[in-house]
């Protein structure tokens, strides 16, 4: 039997590696996503105080540390029992929409954007940011640079710093926005709006009248029927920050409902002794391994996952966009793995539209931001939607707010079986007995678990794109025969 | 004069430190005509194998970031440092062991069974660990070893220089940087900074000598929007915090938390932390300063929150 051997593959923060074994004849026997790395924040919670919480766990990701900061923020509020004032709650909306433009920006220009853009099978050379504005025009990579520097001054502005914010607290946030730089926000949202429009268009020239591209995302080698996870608001449409966690079968009915304190009557986390990821799956339908379908309690989480499971968007234009994406392809739910690259754009828009409403909300500029909770703390659970997924933060505290317990379930790691099945389910259908693996070939294999984002280091991948990638085939003796560099 | 070769590497880190790397914008096109990035994981496409196979010292600089909590990180890290003439701790993580560093008051065994069977959403009744090796149907799977013990660069390798920060504000980054593009480097050991002193430095909120009967928590008053923190009760570790940093935090409202690390000359940053907490207590009997300290109910992740791995305590004993 040969192994294949992926590693590193370093889109993704920390590190990651595939291995793809091979039967005798050159067919894929089965194949391996493995996470080899593990820092055990859940442990080291235990006797900090709760309201330090928001800065620790930011800790977990770099790059999207607003996402912690922001579902462990909302957890210290159900935690302390504290309803926070209207303002700051519209303001924490306001930074996490600016931040959604951003991360969302970053994964369709620099991460997946140039598989679609460059072509699947592009030199490697080319396949990566620089080839895209290469090829769309330094215009659009100035307006791509601009957003993500525009919106990450939203970021500074109200969270006090650019990377791992510290403006919340349980009842509030520690710092409000002046009159000059609302309308500063204001001006930011209306670029985002037509920087997120404009997106839409390339995607629409480029990717859906290339009959290829379209062929290749509704391709079964890329789709799994699964479950499907995200947050709604009581209209059932989706949101970010706040709401109800909507989770729909594999036809598109809606399997469950839960609020964030609910969280452990729905979701269970298994175990595999060759990763250091867990594996989340729906508790009401079991775990049946790594496969997909009505009984699988397999769920997908992220852009795609969210629009399945929501009946729309807050916002018209991103309403639009979203009814534009299902008529195309054949209507809710959608399947097929790489249409999160269409979703994660339709959510930029409705995040840059968002972020305009906020920006002129009437008391957006209140300096009503705080309320001192009086409660004695004893437990809480807080959702939001990260980029990459549903985010769930779960502590319990002594009467003094010291955390006894913590628990937390990541937004990539809901991902990690379906992104298991999606790399097997690529590699069966592209590697064939006498088939030369090619450079090209392998990235087809990447293009499988790229749309997930996984948590990857975002705007590091500005600089040349390419993962280094390199791939070792060794004969049934163990002795290598090929090394393919990536 | 030819282009300095330069080399990035991320071990047991957030990927804030490349987010951070980056925040230098336009800056960074500067940098790259001054240097050649030879290896960059998450940018460029060098292999491991590519980095084995260069000659000793034939990197000029590595900028290393992450703290060494695996097997894997610290065979990265004795090999970039046999393949540098120069390697940069940059950021807490490397430095001192940073947040992820108070996985040191546990251990391993510990940290996997919170992971993998206690944690109320995991359904592991067979109790299943990761392994190192792993036979599977197919084949054999390996992963790397998890440390017992958080280490820093510096108590793995031997480092040449600091970049202090989680993570590094931008101008820091720059300073050293620059520093490097310009051959201007400054003595070994230097820890860079624009400021050695203390973030009170940077900070526009006014010092008094006032003292303090209470020590509040963040979430219990809204202070006062010019007045020093501390004195204000809050613990802001800004006065035994090396400066440089511009003192964002306090200036969000918020107290400075510790991330760049001791002010120069200070060895251990939680002890002096922990002697100017002291110094501002307002009393002089035993029994009332002891019920102003009762209030500080996580003095670890305090006065430690970063620097726990390279402090004078290292780790705790599990008995």
């Amino acid at each position: 039997m040969k192994k294949i051997t992926i590693d590193p593959i370093t889109r993704l923060e920390g590190h990651g590696k595939i291995e793809i074994f091979l039967d005798d004849s050159g067919s894929v026997e089965n194949v391996y996503f493995q996470v080899p790395e593990l820092r055990g924040f859940e442990k080291f919670s235990e006797g900090r105080l709760a309201e330090d919480m928001p800065q620790i766990t930011q800790r977990i990701c770099g790059v999207c540390p607003e996402a912690h900061h922001m579902a462990s923020t909302k957890t210290l509020d159900a935690l302390f029992h504290v309803d926070p004032p209207s303002p700051s709650k519209k303001l924490r909306e306001l930074f996490y929409s600016a931040f959604y433009v951003t991360d969302h920006t970053t994964h369709f220009y620099i991460l997946g954007g140039p598989d679609f853009v460059m072509g699947p099978e592009a030199p490697v050379a080319e396949r990566n940011i620089l080839g895209v504005i290469g090829k769309v025009g330094l215009e659009l990579g100035g307006a791509v640079i601009k957003a993500r520097m525009q919106n990450h001054h939203i970021i500074h502005l109200l969270g006090g710093r650019a990377v791992h914010p510290v403006f919340g607290l349980p009842g509030g946030i520690s710092k409000g926005l002046k009159e000059e730089e609302r309308q500063e926000v204001e001006q930011i949202a209306k670029d985002s709006v037509e920087f997120a429009k404009l997106s839409l268009k390339v995607f629409d020239d480029i990717v859906l009248k290339n009959k290829e591209y379209v062929e290749m995302i509704v391709s079964d080698a890329y789709t799994h029927r699964t479950y499907y996870m995200g947050l709604v608001d009581e209209k059932n449409r989706v949101n970010f920050y706040d709401g109800k966690v909507r989770v729909v079968d594999p036809s598109g009915k809606e399997f469950a409902k839960y609020a964030p304190r609910e969280y452990l009557d729905h979701v269970a986390e298994h175990v595999e002794p060759w990763s250091y990821i867990k594996f989340p799956f729906l508790k009401n339908v079991g775990w049946r391994g790594f496969t997909d379908g009505k009984d699988s309690g397999v769920f997908r989480v992220a852009p795609l996952a969210r629009l399945n499971a929501a009946d729309g968007m807050a916002t018209p234009l991103a309403q639009e966009a979203y009814e534009k994406m299902y008529a195309t392809l054949g209507g809710r739910p959608v399947h097929h793995t790489l249409a999160m690259h269409w979703a994660r754009l339709v959510e930029l828009l409705y995040a840059a539209e968002r972020l305009l409403e906020l920006s002129r909300d009437p008391e957006i500029t209140s300096p009503n931001i705080r309320i001192i909770p009086k409660a004695t703390p004893d437990e809480g659970v807080g959702i939001v939607e990260a980029p990459r997924g549903t985010l769930t933060h779960h502590y319990i505290t002594d009467e003094r707010g010291v955390i006894k317990k913590a628990n937390l379930i990541v937004a990539t790691v809901n991902n990690a079986a379906a992104v298991n099945m999606s790399v097997k389910k690529a590699a069966m259908a592209l590697i064939k007995p006498g088939k030369k693996i090619t450079e090209g070939l392998l990235n087809r294999i990447e293009m499988a678990w790229r749309p997930y984002d996984l948590c990857l280091a975002c705007a590091t991948h500005t600089a040349l794109g390419q993962a280094p990638m390199e791939v070792i085939i060794y004969n049934s003796k163990g002795e290598l025969i090929e090394r393919l560099g990536h | 004069m030819a282009k300095l070769k330069l080399a990035l590497y991320w071990a047991a880190s957030c990927g804030g430190c490349e987010i951070a790397q980056l925040q230098i914008g336009d800056k960074l096109l500067k940098l790259v005509e001054a240097a050649d990035i030879i290896f960059w994981p998450v940018a460029i496409d060098v292999k491991y194998k590519d980095v084995e196979a260069m000659p000793d010292k034939s990197i000029d600089v590595c900028l290393f970031n992450g703290a060494i909590r695996n097997s894997e990180q610290e065979h990265m890290a004795k090999m970039l440092r046999n393949k540098s003439k120069v390697i940069i701790a940059y950021g807490s993580c490397a430095y001192e062991g940073c947040i992820p560093g108070l996985a040191n008051l546990f251990n391993r065994q510990l940290i996997f069974e919170r992971a993998y069977v206690e944690t109320p959403s995991t359904d592991n009744k067979g109790k299943v660990f990761p392994q190192t090796n792993c036979k599977v149907a197919e084949g054999e799977l390996t992963l790397p070893e998890f440390f017992d013990t958080v280490k820093t660069l510096r108590q793995t390798v031997e480092v040449d220089y600091v970049i202090p920060g989680c993570p590094p504000e931008e101008k820091t980054t720059w300073l050293a940087l620059e520093a490097l593009i310009t051959g201007k480097l400054p003595p070994k050991g230097t820890v860079i900074t624009h400021n050695a002193k203390a973030v009170c430095d940077d900070c526009p909120r006014k010092r008094d000598v006032k003292k303090v009967k209470k020590f509040y928590r963040t979430f219990e008053i809204i202070p006062e929007p010019e007045v020093c923190l501390l004195e204000q009760g809050l613990l802001c570790a800004g006065i035994a915090t090396r400066g440089g940093c511009g003192a964002p935090c306090p200036q969000a409202n918020m107290p400075c938390t510790g991330c760049y690390g001791p002010v120069e000359g200070a060895i251990d940053q939680g002890a002096h932390f922990l002697s100017a907490v002291a110094s501002v207590i307002d009393s002089n009997d035993p029994d009332e300063i002891q019920k102003i300290i009762n209030d500080i109910h996580d003095p670890v992740g305090t006065f430690y929150r970063y620097s726990l791995p390279d402090s004078l305590l290292g780790r705790a004993r599990i008995k």
